[in-house]
């Protein structure tokens, strides 16, 4: 057990530093985030940078163009771009963290030499098309089907929530291939080209006014059988494969972010007049503030056990559940600490002058999705009480 | 970085699981619980020669006394652990558990003090001084019905200025800060036993009680709270490690504040983990015989032991503000 980072992770901090300092005068403002033209040309410049200098795909193995870091080098990596206020991974973050390791793993050698380049040089963008209007916690039972025909599937259903399809070149697609097995064992994995006829992309207005994530009508689209990754009907297994790349590093960043977030209201509420004083008087506010920051300490502590974890064993174990039901539960209580100290100042989704409002009415918003992408803390909590403690598994609808 | 335990200390901790479990059996708690006199001398020597006073002083370090103080608060093991832990190196016979020591903690005008009249030497962490008191130069009066019978209390009735004048100080400074953190990180790491074992137990409890024909467990409510108890506790284990490689600079967070936030995470895990261990327990959660009341009973007592969880929230946001 010890927190140190070896010579050698030292090393690859230093160096990463240096680097980071000598490009990032040159990255220029983050677009407006409704100029999806420009937040795709910045996010595609940020990847080839990352690329040209071998920082690409920095968890990915060596043989197919990453840089084939340990797990600890691939937090070092997270921890200096989040200090050092680089970009994030943005659009790229489908091909780079679900679809590109998910390729590694199941794709055959023609696949991943079409695909593996454009996605660590930020040329191709990828979206993930699992979800759909019926099957969402119950993914399995999804309905999007795909009939055989020559060397074709053809395609029909409709996806939902699915981020980045309007900017999309590629889709990871779940579909079924068989309507009377199992549902299971039933579902196909497929790549999608996104400019293939039959696709009609409608953007879906999220909460915020934003338009992160669409709907997705399919109508006979043609995919050629060359791209099914895995066996036919064996898709449900490819798709856990990709699920479990959710886990282990996915809110590092986040996470990082969100401690300095915690400063910046301890620095807020000493600003923020109250009752005659300011906020920061307030014991409760204090109290409550002292521990977010405990719990996040906390919580750091728990990433590096996970990623002492994967780095043992290849796998982040229970700790990745863990993490998220805490994580997740711990930014809708800080959102709500927020607003309350921001009192009538909440009201706006964008600075008020001085005021940092946009960021923390923002935040708190962005805490409200935590909690349901990516499985819901309901199902999470499924997950642990079955998988991790045993419990009884429930038929029909469990934890997958 | 490698926050993972070694397999030294994985035989460290299974060592010391098997011994509480072999020497603290629940027959024997609860047998002592009807009398006055909880502690017993014997065990407690056996715990100074299983090393659990003197751990550090013979080459270990924090990480290693939070895996220990882990299993001691799972099994409940009574007595002032941490106390005589601290004084190890201060009063002879505390490392090999021939001196039983406690604590003094004044706290807003009352002084209540765990097993008192059982005990041969008391702490007080007075500011910068670490005070040797004895128990016997004290007026004290007995709690008649302690909340954990397996810490029985006793209320001091003299005044701070008389005890201080009535005792010595041992240690003062830089000494005394970090045993003072050490007693809370052990605290804490207490704290992380108390909630595992509370989880623990609701979860064996849950599979094997029906209802409406099916295991509780099986109910999805039931199936939450115990996810919320394995999270809470988990959660809090990575702190109070992180607090144990803080204390043996094996990190390079800084110890009062690692170990105020593992003292916070983990006094807040045990108290939810204590009461959600009731709850799944029904009807007999609240019965006596059932070790989910003790669970949370003694996480109460360990949540007003080195500073709340309220007193290390305010220090943790202090510290925030702290150029
Ligand atoms: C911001 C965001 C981005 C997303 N991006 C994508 C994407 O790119 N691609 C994609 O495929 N999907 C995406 N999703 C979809 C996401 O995976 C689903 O929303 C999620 O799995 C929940 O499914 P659902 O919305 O159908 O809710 P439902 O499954 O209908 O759940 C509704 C409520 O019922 C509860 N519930 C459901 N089943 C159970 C159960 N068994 N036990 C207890 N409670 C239960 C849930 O917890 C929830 O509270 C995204 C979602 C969000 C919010």
């Amino acid at each position: 057990m010890d927190l140190r980072y070896t010579d050698e992770e030292e090393q690859f901090r230093t160096e990463l530093r240096a680097w980071l300092e000598s490009v990032l005068p040159d990255v220029g403002p983050t677009p407006d985030r409704s100029d999806w033209p420009a937040r795709r040309a910045y996010d595609s410049r940020w990847q080839r940078t990352l690329h040209d200098a071998g920082y690409a795909g920095i968890n990915w193995p060596r043989d197919y163009g990453g840089r084939g870091a340990s797990p600890t080098e691939h937090l070092i990596f997270l921890e200096e771009t989040e200090r050092a206020r680089a970009p994030y991974v943005g659009m790229n973050f489908v091909g780079l963290l679900h679809a590109g390791p998910t390729l590694v793993v199941e794709a055959t050698p023609e696949q991943k030499e079409h695909h593996l380049p454009g996605i660590l040089r930020g040329d191709h963008i990828w979206c993930q098309g699992f979800s759909e209007p019926s099957a969402g916690s119950d993914l399995a039972s999804l309905r999007c089907r795909a009939v055989r025909d020559g060397d074709d599937y053809v395609v029909s259903g409709q996806k939902i929530w699915t981020s980045f399809a309007h900017v999309a070149d590629y889709c990871e697609m779940l579909v079924r291939t068989d309507t009377d097995a199992p549902k299971h064992r039933g579902i196909t994995w497929l790549i999608m080209p996104m400019d293939a006829p039959g696709i009609d992309v409608r953007p879906l207005r999220t909460m915020e006014g934003s338009t992160e994530f669409c709907e997705m009508y399919l109508d006979e689209v043609r995919i050629p059988v060359s791209n099914r990754v895995g066996n036919e009907n064996d898709g449900w297994r490819v798709a856990m494969v990709t699920l479990s790349f959710e886990r282990g590093t996915a809110f590092v960043s986040e996470m990082l972010d969100s401690m300095e977030l915690c400063r910046e209201l301890a620095e807020l509420a000493r600003k923020v007049t109250r009752r005659g004083g300011t906020a920061w008087d307030d014991l409760g506010l204090r109290r409550e503030l002292g521990m977010l920051a405990a719990e996040l300490d906390a919580l750091w502590a728990l990433t590096r056990r996970n990623i002492s974890e994967a780095t043992r064993t290849g796998l982040v174990g229970a700790g990745g559940n863990v993490f998220k039901l805490a994580y997740t539960d711990l930014r809708h209580r800080m959102g709500d600490l927020a607003l309350r100290l921001l009192d009538r100042a909440s009201l706006s989704l964008d600075d008020i002058g001085e005021l940092p409002t946009g960021r923390h009415v923002q935040g708190r918003i962005h805490a409200l999705s935590m909690s349901i992408a990516a499985g819901t803390s309901q199902v999470q909590k499924n997950i642990v009480a079955e998988r991790l403690l045993g419990q009884p598994k429930e038929r029909g609808w469990t934890s997958g | 970085m490698d926050f993972w335990v070694t397999d030294d200390q994985v035989a460290l901790a299974e060592g010391m699981r098997a011994f509480v479990a072999g020497r603290f059996p629940a027959e024997w708690l609860h047998s002592v619980e009807e009398t006055d006199a909880v502690l017993d001398r014997t065990k407690w020597r056996e715990l100074g020669d299983m090393g659990v006073f003197s751990l550090r002083s013979d080459g270990m370090g924090a990480r290693e006394a939070t895996l220990v103080y882990e299993e001691l608060g799972r099994g409940l093991v009574p007595g002032p652990l941490v106390a005589t832990h601290l004084a190890a190196e201060l009063i002879d016979g505390a490392a090999d558990g021939t001196r039983i020591v406690s604590m003094f903690e004044p706290s807003g005008g009352v002084t209540m003090i765990e097993h008192a009249t059982e005990v041969d030497d008391l702490l007080w962490f007075d500011g910068h001084d670490l005070r040797r008191i004895d128990p016997a130069s004290l007026t004290l009066d007995p709690v008649g019905r302690p909340l954990d019978p397996l810490g029985p209390v006793l209320i001091c009735l003299d005044g701070l200025d008389q005890v201080r004048s009535n005792s010595a100080v041992i240690a003062t400074g830089t000494p005394v800060r970090e045993l003072s953190e050490l007693g809370v990180l052990l605290t804490a790491a207490l704290q992380v036993g108390v909630a595992a074992a509370a989880t623990d137990l609701a979860n064996e409890y849950a599979k094997g009680r029906e209802q409406f024909g099916r295991p509780i467990g099986s109910f999805q409510a039931v199936k939450h709270m115990l996810a919320e108890m394995f999270v809470h506790a988990d959660v809090a284990r990575a702190a109070v490690r992180a607090g144990g490689c803080a204390l043996d600079d094996a990190s390079d967070a800084e110890p009062a504040r690692a170990v105020s936030g593992a003292k916070a995470v983990a006094g807040h895990a045990a108290l939810f983990c204590g009461k959600t261990g009731i709850q799944i327990h029904g009807g007999m959660g609240f019965t006596w015989e059932v070790d989910a009341q003790r669970y949370w009973k003694r996480a109460v007592a360990l949540d007003v032991s080195f500073g709340s969880t309220d007193d290390h929230s305010l220090a943790i946001a202090d510290m925030l503000i702290r150029p």
